[in-house]
């Protein structure tokens, strides 16, 4: 039986015993008396939660257990010496034999007879191969005992999982229902279920962040250990050399400053961009615009946030970049009379005018409803002793919202921080060091992305500098997020 | 209550009034969109008095308040028509600046609204904007009279570069008079200054109205029966967006004509 269907079976068996509490609630409270604890609905709940939660706890769990049980056991049957005799690792070797066994599947019933504990597997790979199954070329006699052995194991333990999983449902069902009387805290006892599983769906979130940068840091500290971390935090040049890997002594330099400098770079001007005009958007939609304005304006201009970055990466190499550098053309044309551009057609420039317009949508957005959430009486109060529109904006407006309109800023520039696409397109993967805006720069994201999609060894240098740059760009990250929160809460204090 | 009306009534000397008309409305009506707030009000306002507008919710008097110095200008379904008339001139006139005449026709509000900065700055706002200060010892002139006017001076002298929004409600309702007070407007419209606020410093605030008359046109928008006795030489009671009744304050509390106007003194409704 599917995994689906048992949940589908847990459910139903729930459902049933939700019904039959609900049924049970009801008669104690017109059987008269003292009156009920709770509702009959709580007493639904409190019989759904018996039948159904034990029952997928244990499901999950089986689900989880099984598979790795029937791996220590199949690998304890392993012939003495058959795995090194094949030049194979263990963890190969069993996933020879689970691909056997997933194959021994796919078979007819009638096929599936024929392969014995006996058969030689020179007999087994034709027939494997005329319905589809790919069978590595690796695989031994030894493997098909063992892949039946598996099978036999998974078919055991998933009607066991079946049965106990159901039976439990219903015992569990059939406890909660008898649980109900009068005085039974049904309510409260289903409160603190659904408040449990608030804690968990809020604990997984902490846990994976705290799972990230826990391998972030234990990558990274496994590539400090090759590299001397000053070299890595104070290098001026970044030249991992590819092809120089393994091969001892020249692993390349990998120097950050480039890519902090690109990242910043880049950042900075897509910041001169989206701030001055996201900024003037959000005040013209905020103090200016009439509803109607409003009401087309402001979803059309949020529609950019809804742009893929892809999107504005291949609008930024096929349509800015060419125009930045004939447009250099032109103007050394009209100065010098030689046509040459000065702008290349991938820049820094380009990278961030194009990432500028993309975050115009966070800047406006934001700040718009940073500026409406300034109280309307201060408004009133400033137009109150003749101070124009203009005035009331700049004088008591925008210093109210500063704060707020500041978090918003640092919000955005993580963004710009973060962003790739763009930067791979528009700016190119070279990592130079320069202040010239009308040359190619790359950033950390773009050398995070090459370093990891490289044909390389996991353990390399040339792959582990990634982490150390990921841990890098997460801390720069963080604590734009973190100084940019502290900023909100400050503000909230203001007017609440 | 009208025992108490009376009381306070009785207490006040009442003065031969002035009878300079510093504001006149006529035929004043306000729509929101379809809907019809005020019906045609015509109203004098006189000068260096404190005229109270009195009725129950939804009458049309903060409207109106409104009005004076073109604040629903701000509120873009608001329709005003009638004719506003300020020493005679017509504030609705497109050759009249409005800023121009909110510097003359100042305005407190409901609620406190200091502007989150600091004392001085808030008193000094105004005169900034309007260049009322040719010199910062002017401006600084300017700020501690003002502040002295709104009888705030000796309470914040010694934290003047300290946030507005740390004072107390009372203290914020002055500071927002101080405010108003600094660019010296001629009138100062007052929507309901004192429904924040707690009996002691409603009292304060009261105290320095009548104070303020001798030098200002006051008109005031009240919920509470006995302020609008206290404070108020002229009445207006607003019923559904009419004026139901307008009189000397000692007339309309001690013999109201109209129906409305006794109904709601006597606290049958509002």
């Amino acid at each position: 039986m599917s995994t689906f269907t048992i949940i589908a079976i847990v459910l139903l068996i729930g459902a049933i015993g939700a019904t039959l509490g609900f049924r049970r609630g009801s008669a104690l409270r017109a059987e008269g008396g003292r009156k009920p604890h709770s509702r009959p609905v709580y007493h639904a709940s409190y019989v759904f939660t018996w039948g159904v939660i034990p029952a997928l706890l244990v499901l999950s769990v089986w689900l989880i257990a099984s598979p790795i049980l029937n791996e220590l056991n199949v690998r304890g049957d392993f012939p003495e010496g058959a795995v090194a005799e094949a030049n194979l690792t263990d963890d190969l070797a069993y996933g020879i034999v689970e691909s056997i066994g997933s194959g021994l599947r796919a078979l007819p019933e009638s096929e599936r007879e024929t392969v014995t504990a006996e058969t030689p597997i020179a007999e087994a790979v034709p027939l494997f191969r005329q319905y589809g199954v790919p069978v590595a070329s690796a695989s031994a006699d030894w493997m098909i005992p063992l892949a039946i052995e598996r099978n036999a194991f998974q078919d055991i333990s998933r009607w066991a999982m079946t049965l106990v999983v159901i039976a439990l449902a219903a015992i569990g069902t059939f406890h909660g229902y008898r649980g109900i009387r009068t005085r039974l805290r049904a309510r409260n006892k289903v409160e603190s279920v659904v408040n449990s599983m608030l804690v968990i769906a809020s604990s997984i979130a902490i846990l994976t962040t705290v799972g990230i940068v826990i391998s972030l840091v234990s990558e990274s500290a496994d590539f400090f250990a090759r590299v001397d971390p000053w070299t890595f935090f104070f290098g001026t040049v970044w030249e991992p050399r590819f092809a120089a890997a393994g091969s001892g002594g020249a692993e390349g330099q990998f120097g950050l400053i480039p890519l902090l400098a690109g990242t910043l770079y880049i950042g900075f001007v897509a910041m001169l961009v989206a701030v001055p005009i996201g900024l003037f958007a959000a005040i013209y939609m905020a103090e200016y615009a009439s509803n109607r304005v409003r009401s087309v304006a402001k979803p059309l201009l949020e529609v950019l946030a809804g742009i893929p970055t892809i999107v504005y990466g291949f609008f930024a190499l096929v349509t800015v970049g060419p125009f930045f550098r004939d447009l250099s053309a032109q103007i050394s044309g009209l100065l010098t009379g030689d046509y040459s551009a000065f702008i290349q057609a991938q820049s820094v420039l380009t990278a961030g005018f194009v990432m500028g317009i993309m975050l115009i949508p966070f800047v406006s957005s934001l700040s718009d409803d940073i500026i409406t959430s300034v109280p309307g009486s201060l408004r009133d109060g400033s137009l109150g002793l003749g101070a124009t529109r203009s005035e009331t904006i700049k004088k008591v407006v925008l210093p109210a919202a500063l704060p707020g309109i500041v978090s918003a800023l640092l919000l955005t520039a993580s963004r710009a921080i973060g962003e790739t696409m763009i930067v791979v397109l528009a700016a190119g993967v070279a990592a130079n060091l320069t202040i010239n805006p009308f040359e190619a720069m790359t950033t950390i994201t773009v050398k995070i992305v090459q370093q990891l999609t490289g044909d390389l060894e996991f353990t390399s240098p040339q792959t582990l500098v990634a982490f150390a740059l990921g841990i890098t760009l997460f801390v720069i990250t963080l604590c734009l997020n973190v100084y940019a929160l502290y900023i909100v809460r400050k503000y909230k204090e203001q007017y609440e | 209550m009208m025992e108490n009306i009376q009381a306070t009534l009785n207490e006040r000397a009442s003065v031969t009034p002035n009878r300079t008309i510093k504001m006149k409305t006529e035929k004043v009506t306000v729509h929101y969109g379809q809907k019809q707030a005020l019906n045609g009000i015509d109203l004098e306002v006189y000068e260096r008095q404190v005229t109270a507008l009195i009725g129950p919710s939804g009458c049309g008097k903060s409207t109106y308040l409104r009005c004076l110095n073109r604040m629903n200008d701000t509120i873009d379904a608001a329709k005003v028509a009638g004719t506003i008339l300020l020493d005679g001139e017509n504030i609705y006139d497109p050759d009249l600046d409005v800023v121009e005449l909110r510097a003359r026709v100042g305005m407190v509000f409901q609620k406190p609204n200091p502007f989150p900065k600091s004392i001085w700055e808030n008193v000094a706002y105004g005169p900034k904007i309007h260049g009322l200060a040719k010199t910062k010892d002017e401006l600084e002139e300017i700020v501690h009279t003002s502040l002295k006017k709104a009888g705030l001076y000796n309470e914040v002298k010694d934290r003047l570069d300290e946030p507005g929004t740390g004072l107390s409600g009372g203290q914020q309702q002055r500071l927002c008079i101080a405010r108003a007070i600094a660019v010296s407007p001629e009138v100062i419209l007052m929507d309901e200054p004192c429904s924040a606020l707690d009996p002691i410093a409603t009292a304060t605030v009261e105290e320095l109205i009548d104070e303020l008359k001798q030098n200002y046109t006051i008109v005031i928008v009240t919920h509470s029966m006995q302020q609008a006795a206290r404070v108020s030489q002229q009445t207006a009671m607003f019923h559904l967006g009419d004026l139901a009744e307008v009189g000397d304050t000692e007339m309309m509390f001690s013999n109201p004509s109209d129906k409305r106007t006794q109904d709601y003194i006597m606290g049958r409704f509002g």
